[in-house]
């Protein structure tokens, strides 16, 4: 059954009235306060267990309480990830856990192990169960067998495309989450035990090691082959095998995606800094809200599309949307480009009669740079930096410490949040 | 004392005869099409002809259908299935829930066995499948020994471990053989990429060697090493799992029949003799070392490991 997104509000004008979840990621409270306040309808957190980022800082019971009571006053939502596949070791402490969850006011889980999901339904009833990725998730059929498992959502696998979901939807009357930008496994989630046999660590209890992005040399096998064999099927000069896929970006996709009714867009990247979320957050708002707003008269704002590239340090593509990825969408010798804006400070006050800015430094910036301010509250603008103070009203030649607070006067009003950005 | 089925992963019709000779007790067989990594390719025809064989001979067929499969493959799968009813296979071997939907109503005779390799980490997971119909677990072999027999203690199905052979550390959707061969700008006609080429990954950090190789499911990396537990087997015979699997991947008939004999051997030792098996475990280790092309050695695999994260 497919989704009715559109009616008609005036006799000459189409308006989407059921928008997509926006869902960002955020790997502490600071991250989650950002995503919301920059457009985000829901954010994913990793609680301190049962996730697949052992190494983000993640959330206590506490912190999703206040990351609950912030979020509520935007109205968003948030989910914690409890998607590992357990051992049996992993089972003690779950009850407890996933009463404490519910009871911080989170809305629901991702989950992976059916373990969890029946644990969750018998001892946390009122938190909605999403399947995570890691089932990899890729036919209508099974989307259908977990909803009679009583799912509420599904995430669905990395390499369904887009026809594949709208078979989906006209099938099944689930919420489908899909992933719309960000990093990812190259291997179907959940199938992959590279990091467990080269490293010791366990990908699907949250130990990735991400080797599937280092450097391999292909070889045609024979008893004596080696390094030094002569079997290479490569000459010296050319790049090594690799496995790095290039980014997802579906930017240009989100039209077709709100009209086929997906449920909830999901950016990946809990390890990513604010500005990385800000930055991604706040496009897709645009792109979502415009697309709404006025269907028939949509178009990619190629302001959009730059401003996503700011904050990028990988190339990226549209992978599984329309069809299998070529080697187009990996990465061969250089795994990672620079970014090319630097974040420089995030604004923490502004007075309107003086016109200056208090802001934190998060790199390095001089008077004299061209800098640009962003936030949802304004547009976009550059100016050149004038004379800086740090909180002593001491006039100084460079913010040079990270956290520092300074002061200097801006060309707009800022407000708090707004980000400031350098070009490289 | 209960003996644990010997369950082989054959090359052909001919191999299935060939390691039933040599002691087998189950074959699983399968084509790349439903089933992942299989040691042959068995056509309808071939999975009758094997069925027809192994039930003269009391051994049972397990045929793999453990594919993430994606909506164009759903059609097919209600008159496999029922083909597979028809024959009298004696188990589906799944991992995606859309196949156990359609063997309910397909091939309401056939067992279902529980196979997403990497995912079948716990014993509730695994009673859950029960639950939904599954009649055994095949266990993630990235489990240690201690984890098994837990898992076994608690577990409401047959639980089938693998105690020797290559395993799965990775399988992606993408080209990615072909891929590299296209950015390299060779012709991939020429190249090949299957199985058949016995292409390698070198990992210049360890130096080891990973097979490669994509299909109709896309691309696989496999283990640098085969496990082998012969000489590790009285601990799981005395908690009596149900099922221990060689596979044959990779690999050809003559090695799979002479393996499966020598674990027929050690098998049935220990049940007999359990002192000499215990005894003999380093000749044991010794035979099945024999037979190992020199450039695949031997490990333990999971089974004495810890893994963190």
């Amino acid at each position: 059954m497919r989704t009715e997104v559109k009616e008609t509000a005036a006799a000459d004008k189409r308006v989407i009235t059921k928008k997509p979840e926006l869902l960002a990621p955020a790997g502490n409270l600071e991250k989650l306060k950002i995503a919301v306040h920059y457009g985000a309808d829901a954010v994913f957190i990793g609680g301190r267990d049962f996730g697949l980022r052992s190494n983000a800082d993640n959330f206590s019971i506490q912190e999703m309480e206040e990351a609950v009571e912030f979020a509520d006053r935007y109205g968003a939502e948030i989910y914690v990830t409890t998607n590992i596949f357990a051992h049996n070791e992993n089972m003690e402490g779950l009850d407890v856990y996933l009463r404490e969850i519910e009871a911080a006011g989170v809305r629901g889980i991702i989950v992976a192990d059916p373990m969890i999901i029946e644990t969750c339904k018998r001892v946390a009833p009122t938190l909605e169960v999403h399947l995570s990725t890691q089932q990899s998730l890729s036919n209508w059929q099974a989307v259908q067998f977990w909803k009679d498992e009583g799912l509420d959502r599904v995430v669905l696998a990395r390499e369904v495309g887009m026809n594949e979901m709208l078979e989906m939807k006209r099938n099944v009357d689930i919420e489908i989450e899909t992933f719309i930008h960000g990093a990812m496994c190259i291997s179907y989630s959940g199938r992959c035990t590279l990091s467990n046999h080269m490293t010791a660590r366990d990908s699907n209890r949250g130990g990735c090691c991400q080797s599937c992005r280092w450097d391999y040399f292909l070889y045609e096998d024979r008893e004596d082959a080696n390094a030094e064999s002569g079997n290479a099927l490569f000459a010296e000069e050319d790049a090594p095998f690799a496995m790095s896929p290039k980014d997802l970006n579906l930017v240009q996709s989100i039209p077709k995606l709100v009209d086929a009714g997906i449920d909830s867009l999901k950016v990946e990247g809990r390890m990513k800094s604010i500005h990385y979320v800000a930055t991604v957050v706040s496009v897709y708002r645009k792109v979502i809200d415009a697309y709404c707003a006025d269907p028939d008269n949509f178009t990619i704002d190629p302001e959009w599309l730059k401003e996503l590239e700011k904050c990028a340090n990988r190339p990226t593509a549209p992978a599984f949307f329309e069809n299998t990825p070529g080697y187009e969408e990996q990465m061969f010798r250089n795994h990672k480009q620079k970014t090319p804006f630097d974040f420089s400070g995030l604004v923490l006050d502004y007075d309107a009669d003086t016109g200056m800015v208090t802001l934190q430094q998060r790199n390095h910036f001089r008077p004299g740079d061209t800098v640009e301010f962003f936030g949802p509250e304004i547009e976009r603008f550059s100016m050149t930096v004038g004379t800086i103070w740090d909180d002593e009203g001491n006039e100084i030649d460079a913010a040079r410490h990270p956290l520092q607070v300074v002061t200097f006067k801006t060309d707009q009003p800022v407000y708090v949040h707004n980000m400031m950005r350098k070009e490289l | 004392m209960i003996k644990p089925e010997l369950l082989v992963t054959p090359t052909s019709v001919e191999n299935v005869e060939e390691v039933i000779d040599a002691g087998a007790d189950a074959v699983m067989i399968g084509e790349e099409r439903y089933g992942l990594r299989l040691a042959g390719e068995f056509d309808r025809t071939a999975v009758h002809e094997a069925v027809k064989l192994a039930h003269e001979r009391g051994v049972k067929v397990y045929v793999a259908m453990n594919a993430l499969f994606h909506n164009d493959t759903l059609p097919e799968l209600p008159d496999y299935l029922a083909f597979l009813d028809k024959i009298g296979a004696d188990a589906v071997v799944f991992g995606d829930p859309a196949v156990l939907m359609n063997a309910k109503q397909y091939a309401p005779k056939v067992e279902l066995h529980w196979n997403t390799e990497t995912t079948a980490t716990n014993w509730y997971t695994a009673n859950y499948w029960g639950r939904k119909g599954s009649a055994r677990a095949v266990l993630a072999r990235e489990l240690n020994m201690d984890s098994v027999i837990e898992i076994k203690e608690n577990a409401e199905v047959a639980i089938e471990v693998q105690v020797h052979g290559m395993t799965c550390m990775f399988q992606s959707k993408r080209t990615l053989v072909g891929n590299y061969m296209e950015f390299q700008g060779k012709d991939l006609g020429v190249e090949g990429r299957s199985k058949d080429r016995t292409l390698v990954l070198h990992d210049p950090e360890r130096d080891v060697k990973y097979p490669i190789w994509e299909d109709w499911n896309g691309t696989h990396i496999m283990s640098p090493k085969d496990m082998c537990i012969i000489d590790e087997l009285d601990e799981l015979i005395d908690a009596e799992i149900d099922s221990f699997k060689i596979d044959g991947v990779l690999k050809d008939g003559a090695y799979i029949r002479d393996m499966t004999g020598l674990y027929r051997q050690a098998i049935d030792q220990y049940a007999a003799k359990p002192e000499e098996y215990i005894e003999e475990k380093e000749a044991w280790r010794d035979r099945a070392l024999a037979l190992q092309p020199d450039n695949r050695e031997l490990d333990t695999g999971f089974f004495f490991k810890e893994t963190v994260y």
